[in-house]
């Protein structure tokens, strides 16, 4: 297989870097830390035992926490992926070699993307504590792990769909962090807003609306609670012939090959920074 | 080897280049001169296959930058006016990259990067990071990117800019040693004194059109015994450019909308005797001058710049 020269690039440039392992350590402690002061907290008020039942809870916190954290740095590494080159005026030189704007656009991507999924990968050992005290299926464990993969997909073509259409790095943060915010919480909220419009007052919960249902299964939030056993948070969940985890995964997986299509067709010649946003 | 034919591009209500044609030959080194906004660095682009022209054709040994852009880029070393910086690539790794990104196979990459250092006299600097040159060593490393592919054609944007006189005179060498390796290089630049120097043929531009081209002693009219003619008239300086154009004794007429500017063989009496046929001919003189001697006064004078204004 015929290697990415822009991937083998910026892994080298990536990896070389001190701030790498310092990042990834610190992020380490803090997670780490997090576990067990946790486990303290509860062996404290539980002196001599340490159920089941709260390592799932601990499962659940640390989950949640690694979803915030690919939030907040899958957007930040792929946000200035194409605006960087721009602002370095790297880019034309790029574009003018046998590199395709898909190639470059993917090498970019992928390097961004391995960075976030070697965090996770290197916080593996911590969900031993997990496993350890039980409560939490391999499965779920798996399925977790299956989800963060999607999300990362989409939030980093997120960030490199506004890389490649705006032309400074900061503009293409700040949209790149609102429209990961609008999935976050916008989904969760309109969703909400939409059960709560067209529930009928009574003692049996009504089915979901189709709309407001199909907005919980594209939430992440709401999709990894459903992953380790939660309920869904509004109404009793309809049958639209996918489950809940395909329907995310499918659409994780379409938007962001429509947004990497979309971002190195903005690369192409005649769509150049001229005509990007500022 | 290079043939811009009418190319116009506009970016909203700018324009950016009007018409504006241009032949370089195979093997020679091609001067572009004009001011800033003359339009020099989006005629490189489209060249480059950077930009779509809004009309026009823009062909590089005989294949065309809009509909064969990969033909193009094939033959194409372009090296923009700004070299930007990878952090954390060595002098090597920046060179080995850009060959993996033009598919050269890797047995022989190493000796193609020894030879382009060699070129370039950065040998000595070959595991020193990119970032942590100087402007000139920088300079130098794009120019030897330029040639990882062994292009035929090498576009230089302005190379020459903000480098000390030691730097300008080491790409300059460099620029020659391509000249003479058979390179056709058509460059840029604001240093007029030394485009002359380094230049077989150059081409002035201004507002997106060509104003003069030729060979540099002709558009210097230092050589040859001619002389660079700004006539300017009340209207159609156009026609009078292209009317002149068939004239005897006359090469290289030009206008740039509101004057024509013509390089005239031949001494006082040929001057006089011209300007006689000019009113004969119907038209409005307003002004009749011989400008320039050097390149510099001839680019100052044809943009308009000389003398509080000829134009």
């Amino acid at each position: 297989m015929k290697s990415n020269p822009v991937l083998s690039k910026e892994m080298r440039q990536r990896f070389r870097n001190i701030r790498t392992p310092l990042i990834i350590s610190l992020y380490l402690l803090v997670i780490g830390g997090l576990c067990l002061g946790y486990i303290y907290l509860r062996w404290r008020s539980t002196p001599g035992y340490y159920q089941p039942g709260q390592s799932r809870e601990l499962f659940i916190i640390l989950s949640m926490v690694q979803l915030i954290l690919l939030a907040f740095v899958t957007p930040g590494l792929t946000s200035g992926a194409i605006s960087a080159e721009r602002e370095k005026q790297t880019l034309n030189v790029l574009l003018v070699t046998r590199l395709t704007p898909l190639g470059i656009v993917t090498g970019k991507m992928v390097s961004s993307c391995a960075f976030a999924v070697l965090i996770l990968l290197a916080s593996l050992p911590l969900y031993n504590v997990i496993i350890l005290y039980g409560g939490i299926s391999p499965g779920q464990m798996l399925g977790v792990f299956g989800f963060y993969l999607a999300t990362l997909l989409l939030f980093g073509s997120l960030g490199m769909a506004c890389s490649a259409c705006f032309q400074k790095t900061g503009s293409s943060t700040v949209a790149a962090y609102a429209l990961v915010f609008v999935i976050m919480v916008g989904t969760f909220l309109l969703a909400g807003f939409i059960y709560e419009v067209t529930r009928v007052p009574g003692p049996v919960q009504a089915p979901m609306p189709v709309f407001s249902q199909i907005l919980q299964d594209l939430n992440p939030a709401m999709v990894m609670l459903r992953i380790l056993g939660e309920g869904a948070a509004f109404g009793n969940p309809r049958d639209l012939g996918l489950p809940y985890w395909g329907t995310y995964t499918a659409f994780c997986l379409a938007a962001s090959a429509l947004l990497l299509w979309c971002s190195a067709n903005k690369l192409r010649p005649g769509r150049t920074s001229k005509r990007s946003w500022r | 080897m290079i043939s811009i034919q009418g190319l116009t591009k506009r970016f909203g209500r700018t324009v950016a280049l009007d018409g504006f044609s241009l032949e370089v030959e195979k093997g020679s080194v091609f001067g572009l001169i004009g001011p800033n906004g003359a339009g020099k660095t989006t005629a490189m682009s489209i060249l480059a296959t950077l930009m779509l022209p809004d009309s026009g054709a823009a062909l590089v040994g005989g294949r065309d930058a809009v509909a064969d852009p990969a033909g193009v880029r094939a033959q194409i070393g372009y090296m923009p006016d700004f070299f930007g910086v990878y952090d954390g690539l060595m002098v090597y790794e920046y060179l080995d990259f850009f060959a993996s990104a033009y598919h050269l196979p890797v047995a022989g990459r190493d000796r193609l990067i020894d030879g382009l250092l060699e070129l370039v006299n950065l040998e000595d600097k070959k595991d020193f990071f990119v970032d942590l040159l100087s402007r000139g060593m920088k300079q130098r490393l794009a120019l030897a990117r330029c040639l990882v592919h062994d292009p035929g054609v090498l576009i230089l944007d302005e190379p020459a800019s903000g480098l000390d006189p030691r730097a300008r005179a080491e790409i300059k060498e460099i620029i020659r040693q391509l000249g003479r390796m058979g390179k056709t290089v058509l460059i840029s630049s604001h240093i007029l004194p030394e485009l002359a120097e380094l230049c077989d043929q150059v081409a002035i531009m201004e507002n997106g059109r060509l104003v003069v081209s030729g060979a540099v002693e002709e558009v210097t009219a230092a050589g040859a015994g001619s002389r660079l003619i700004n006539i300017e008239v009340l209207d159609r300086a156009g026609d009078l450019a292209a009317w002149l154009a068939g004239r005897e004794g006359v090469s290289l007429a030009g206008s740039d909308g509101r004057s024509a500017k013509v390089f005239l063989r031949g001494g006082g009496d040929g001057q006089a005797a011209l300007l006689r046929e000019i009113i004969a001919a119907g038209y409005a003189v307003t002004q009749y001058q011989e400008v320039r001697r050097n390149l510099e006064e001839a680019f100052m004078a044809v943009t308009g710049e000389v003398n509080g204004g000829e134009k």
